[in-house]
């Protein structure tokens, strides 16, 4: 159909690799941000916020090198990462670690207004029926706000794939291990000719765009139906 | 048992109350802003009081002295929000058996079974919260805080957002709760027939402060009290005897050392302890027997407290035998008829404006 070449295969394959694990990694963590934001009051919450938007606001160029000098062979951390097997520069994992830092703001937003929005009667109420505030968490939190915890995934995601500036600056361009389909196409525009190349891969880009939004809007209508709010 | 001391600063609001009550429900009555939804959360553990203790069956739930703090999730209080507050993304059945989950299994006393067929809900268990109506709800959320075997209830005025027919529909319900489970009670409201047909101890909270506490009949039978309300809230509340029926009318005699009232309705077996309301607006005065009036229900005593308001005037009376009844009648009336304190005096109810509402059934004796 688009006659795509093994090399842009790999590119495209590596680019959803990296989404996806860039995604799932920092889940975990993007609900506990967003859920220590909306309910939790503790001191440096102004810094913590700050620091959590950082990578929204830095230019991405900002945030790779950032990246490079803490994660970096040669880092402030790299060094003792690389001693327990964990390298990331110039590497696929570092390219998700990248695309994680800079989709995991937009994550969170999404995540903390869907928190916010819960009635916290209903979490009072939840503790008077005897549950932990764990298990109010993951009995009441969690499932109310999962619509919102769906679209700050799909906006990670979304993100990591088309994430450049950051990937590009800690873990280069490497064909086959970091190259994705921006870098990909970037390097297509690079050269003579390049232009086939580079709109083959922008049709790959604007086909897994669409379906993951359309996706995320069916997750989203199911779980809206099943908490009722639909009327 | 529940025994609360406590004192909290909020806001520029001070509460400070203090009350203990051992059977039955308890009511916190007064008006918004007066405190009591605030000692509830207290009691629930949803507050921290800057001072005091509560006590539950002599168990400290929070003892600021002693640094005792249980959380809410370990103090087993169920507890009934106004606007039910059930989980959207549970069903009916799930919402019930949420809080039971959590009860440790020996302490699982309450029916499961027994819940369902009093609130009659079985038919909704499938259903999800957003398809019930506001009456289900609260029944269902009832439901639920009762099967999470709590040691204590508390009810924060469950029937505010409910209109009045709902209200008819889940107070006997209440009652039932009240007379059958053998959970102690802590009720909220700012509804005075509510309290009387409920509660057998009122802690009437005013700015902040405890105002008043006792039985209903002594806590709203004061001139005071009355003054507080409107015209048309203020009642007398009356403990009378059930002494006999008459079925071809479907009329239930009521006895008291002042008189009869006959009341339309059932209102259980001869020999049983009610309260009745009576409005003031709805108390006739006479002096003297009155001759033939549709009236069938006379209550003698005598008058011992006037207070005059613009054209009207409140009348107190001391009934025969003990209690109390207010009378709102116009300033001209009272001066035609003469009325002064000491004076004898009849009080004429009409039997239609005592309905089964205005009926409560202390809670039977246990054992």
């Amino acid at each position: 159909m688009l006659n795509l070449s093994p090399d842009e295969w790999t590119a495209i394959w590596l680019s959803l690799r990296i989404a996806v694990v860039a995604t799932i990694a920092s889940l975990p963590f993007g609900i506990l941000a967003a859920y220590a934001l909306a309910r939790w009051r503790f001191p440096g919450k102004m810094i913590f916020n700050g620091i959590v938007h950082l990578p929204l606001v830095l230019p991405p160029v900002v945030t790779g090198f950032v990246l490079l000098i803490l994660l970096g062979r040669k880092g402030v951390f790299g060094g003792f990462l690389a001693d327990i097997g964990i390298v990331l520069s110039f590497r696929w994992t570092g390219a998700a670690v990248a695309c994680a830092v800079m989709g995991f703001p937009l994550m969170v937003r999404a995540m903390r207004l869907s928190f916010e929005s819960i009635d916290k009667r209903l979490e009072l109420a939840s503790g008077t029926l005897g549950a932990s505030p764990i298990a109010t968490f993951f009995l009441v939190s969690l499932p109310l706000a999962f619509p919102g915890i769906v679209v700050g995934a799909i906006l990670a995601f979304a993100k990591a794939l088309g994430e450049f500036g950051a990937t590009i600056t800690f873990v280069s361009n490497i064909p086959g291990e970091t190259q994705t389909i921006s870098a990909a196409i970037y390097s297509f525009t690079q050269v003579p000719g390049g232009d086939a190349g580079a709109l083959r891969l922008t049709a790959v880009a604007v086909f897994i765009a669409l379906t993951t939004l359309i996706a995320s809007e069916i997750v989203q209508r199911q779980a809206e139906r099943r908490l009722g709010s639909f009327e | 048992m529940i025994e609360v001391d406590v004192a909290l600063a909020m806001g520029g609001f001070k509460l400070e109350a203090a009350f203990q009550n051992a059977d039955g429900i308890t009511a916190l009555f007064g008006h918004s802003g007066s405190g009591k939804s605030l000692t509830l959360n207290l009691i629930a553990g949803l507050l921290r009081p800057d001072r005091g203790y509560i006590r539950l069956d002599g168990n400290p739930l929070v003892d600021r002295e002693r640094g005792v703090f249980v959380p809410p999730h370990r103090r087993r209080i169920g507890l009934v929000f106004q606007d039910s507050h059930l989980f959207p993304h549970l069903s009916v059945k799930q919402n019930l058996l949420f809080g039971r989950f959590f009860a440790p299994r020996r302490e699982r006393a309450i029916d499961f079974d027994a819940v369902i067929e009093t609130l009659g809900i079985a038919s909704l268990l499938a259903r999800h919260p957003a398809r019930l109506s506001g009456g289900e709800r609260q029944r269902v959320a009832i439901g639920r805080a009762l099967l999470s075997c709590p040691k204590l209830l508390l009810f924060d005025e469950p029937l505010a957002a409910l209109d009045m027919q709902r209200k008819l529909e889940i107070l006997p319900l209440i009652e039932h709760v009240r007379d059958h489970f053998q959970v102690p009670i802590v009720y909220v409201s700012h509804s005075i027939e509510e309290v009387v047909r409920l509660a057998a101890f009122v802690v009437v909270l005013d700015a902040g402060k405890v105002k008043a506490i006792g039985g209903p009949a002594e806590v709203f039978g004061t001139v005071a009290a009355q003054l507080e309300e409107t015209r048309f809230d203020r009642s007398s509340i009356l403990t009378m005897w059930v002494s006999g029926e008459d079925a071809s009318y479907g009329l239930t005699q009521l006895m008291h050392p002042s008189g009869t009232l006959w009341l339309a309705g059932p209102a259980g077996p001869v020999g049983t302890e009610v309260r009745v309301i009576v409005k003031a607006t709805d108390v006739v005065l006479a002096v003297g027997k009155p001759g033939h009036l549709s009236i069938r229900n006379a209550l003698s005593g005598r008058v011992v407290g006037l207070e005059r308001e613009g054209a009207l005037v409140l009348v107190e009376t001391a009934l025969d035998g003990g209690g109390n009844l207010f009378a709102m009648i116009s300033r001209h009336a009272l001066d035609e008829l003469g009325i002064a304190p000491g004076d004898p005096i009849i009080g004429l109810i009409k039997t239609a404006a005592l309905d089964e509402r205005r009926i409560s059934r202390p809670r039977p004796a246990l054992g």
